[in-house]
């Protein structure tokens, strides 16, 4: 069996499984967040008007709550649906609520690992579609809506297609300016945004070895905008030192059987990768930065789960030392634990003197909710994972996805840029 | 189940347009259907009636995990989404929360049926009758579980 199967045999306590399989899975841990946490409380309103008791969760050690997508709030409905988060996880009992204003918060999955919050092998569920992110670290991580997530909430398990699992061979190192936002975005350029519908999408191969722990998250997040069902990459040593760092000293390397089977083997060679962006509206409208429309930008945005950890704002911070921005750059460490770094190495100094403005951890203009989204007519450069048609505001803005060091590179010219010709 | 088409001949219909990122924060049912489809077709919610379906092409609701979306239509009135291919969790909002059928259907029905079409959806037969042109159409078949869970009223019916 690969990696995901052996997870879901053994969640759902059976010594084989296979594609198409239907399984009930228990889950090891769960997640929500301002947004699905409210969702997920209204389903329990519905359950208790039908006379179903919820008045107790499955296992409250086991869930995690995240403030991310509306805070700081802006309003009034947001706030509330804070208070409402906080009320909810004082009313069943959960301890993990990373909240925003007092320490360690960020987003959600952000937090999964620099929280080391999931562990190789695990079922991970979250209110989120980006929980496939987490994958990264060996685990079947998935993201289910708000009736799925109160059925786990109540009983510990949810029903799962094993799926299908096409597997990623990266050949090789990166070259230098080339992050693995452009293999990723190269990949989904390939397949489309249902290449990888209820499929798994495996990453491996030398390239993979190679890369680091942040870089996997980044591969595993974008798995999402080719619809798969989850991301992963087998767990190794890099994985177990990395949960160590954080606090987890029982994470163990994690793989699948040597005979593991795989729908489809694609193979990429490293060498041949180059910085990428995904032009308005899709994240598989896929073009090479050099030969990319020579549009005026309004602004560079790096910030959220896919492109804002503490590696992608060390490598924005090598291209913007000593630069100046020619247009509005926003930069949002996705978790206070990254601010703290970013702070004290230096990086937020050489921000500050290029002129960005540093913003706190907040999903919000990633999904066109709040804290600087785009005005009709406005083009921007993002680290983000999707672009449709107002994802980042007006529905006539437009977004350009790319890697971290693209965005900064744009940020200093004003025009999409490579970062390899700037001077 | 019969009611009148809303045709969106296109693909990779998101959840940004079915229901855009600023209303995740609402969780009124009602309020959220006022805003369905805005990014695409504000004027969606004034012409979309109670038992109409939705028919459009590959990828339907791809996007984010928000069950905003389905729930959006479903409070549209939408019973059913018609399309060449659904996103997954879309798909699995819709028959596990109860809020709308997501019916896979192939070319020719995409095709022969326009907007304003009447159409009977016959999920026993597999079948799509447009009452207006006088047309039958096959559906793909809902997978066994995906059966089960619809025919039980929703996942919290469900008896595994």
């Amino acid at each position: 069996m690969n990696i995901v199967e052996k997870i879901l045999a053994r969640a759902s306590g059976k010594s084989q499984v296979a594609p198409d399989d239907v399984v009930f899975a228990k889950v090891d841990k769960v997640m929500v967040h301002d947004v699905s946490g409210p969702g997920v409380l209204k389903v329990f309103d519905k359950l208790k008007n039908k006379g179903v008791d919820v008045s107790k969760l499955w296992d409250p050690t086991k869930v995690w709550v995240a403030e991310d997508h509306f805070v700081p709030s802006a309003e009034k409905v947001s706030a509330e649906n804070i208070v409402k988060l906080s009320n909810f996880t004082k009313n069943y009992g959960i301890e993990k609520h990373f909240k925003y204003g007092m320490g360690q918060y960020g987003i959600c999955h952000t937090l999964s690992h620099e929280e080391a919050m999931v562990m190789p092998g695990d079922v991970y569920v979250g209110g989120d579609s980006h929980t496939n992110t987490t994958g990264a670290l060996g685990a079947f991580a998935c993201g289910l809506g708000h009736t799925d997530i109160a059925y786990v909430l109540l009983n510990g398990q949810i029903w799962f297609k094993v799926p299908e699992t096409d597997y990623f061979k990266l050949n090789g190192k990166l070259p230098d300016h080339v992050m693995a936002k452009d293999v990723i975005l190269k990949i989904i350029g390939d397949i489309g945004t249902d290449g990888g519908n209820y499929r798994t999408m495996q990453f491996g191969g030398s390239g993979i070895d190679e890369m680091s722990v942040e870089s996997r998250l980044t591969l595993c997040n974008m798995t999402t905008e080719a619809g798969a069902k989850n991301g992963i990459v087998e767990a190794d040593q890099k994985v177990v030192d990395y949960l160590s760092s954080r606090g987890a000293t029982n994470a163990q390397v994690f793989k699948g059987d040597d005979d593991a089977k795989y729908a489809n083997i694609y193979e990429y060679e490293a060498s041949e990768m180059e910085p990428l962006v995904a032009k308005p509206f899709s994240p598989e409208n896929v073009a090479v930065v050099r030969e990319a429309p020579s549009v005026e930008l309004d602004k560079s945005y790096i910030g959220s789960c896919t492109g804002a950890k503490y590696e992608d704002l060390e490598a924005v911070a090598k291209i913007l030392k000593g630069k100046t921005v020619k247009i509005r750059t926003e930069i949002l460490p996705a978790s206070i634990s990254i601010y703290k770094r970013a702070m004290e190495n230096g990086l937020l100094t050489i921000f500050l003197d290029a002129g960005v403005t540093v913003g706190p951890p907040t999903c919000g203009a990633c999904c066109g909710a709040h804290m600087g989204v785009l005005a009709k007519n406005e083009i921007c450069i993002s680290t983000t994972n999707r672009n449709f048609p107002g994802r980042m505001g007006h529905v006539e803005s437009e977004t350009y996805l790319s890697s971290p060091m693209v965005a900064a590179a744009s940020a200093v010219t004003g025009k999409i840029t490579d970062p390899r010709d700037l001077q | 189940m019969k009611g009148n088409v809303v045709k969106y001949e296109r693909d990779n219909i998101d959840t940004d347009v079915i229901i855009p990122g600023q209303y995740l924060k609402v969780h009124d049912y009602a309020e959220l259907a006022t805003h369905a489809m805005e990014g695409l077709d504000p004027d969606f919610h004034s012409k979309v009636k109670e038992s109409d379906f939705i028919l459009s092409g590959k990828n339907f609701g791809c996007g984010s995990s928000r069950e905003h979306a389905p729930i959006a239509l479903s409070h549209s009135g939408v019973k059913a989404v018609l399309a060449l291919s659904f996103a997954r969790i879309f798909y699995r909002n819709s028959v596990d929360g109860a809020f709308l059928l997501p019916i896979e259907i192939e070319e020719d029905a995409y095709k022969g049926i326009a907007e304003g079409d009447e159409i009977d959806i016959d999920v026993s037969k597999n079948e799509i009758t447009n009452l207006t042109k006088n047309q039958t159409y096959k559906m793909k078949p809902f997978s066994d579980i995906i059966g089960k869970i619809i025919d039980a009223g929703g996942l919290f019916n469900y008896k595994p």
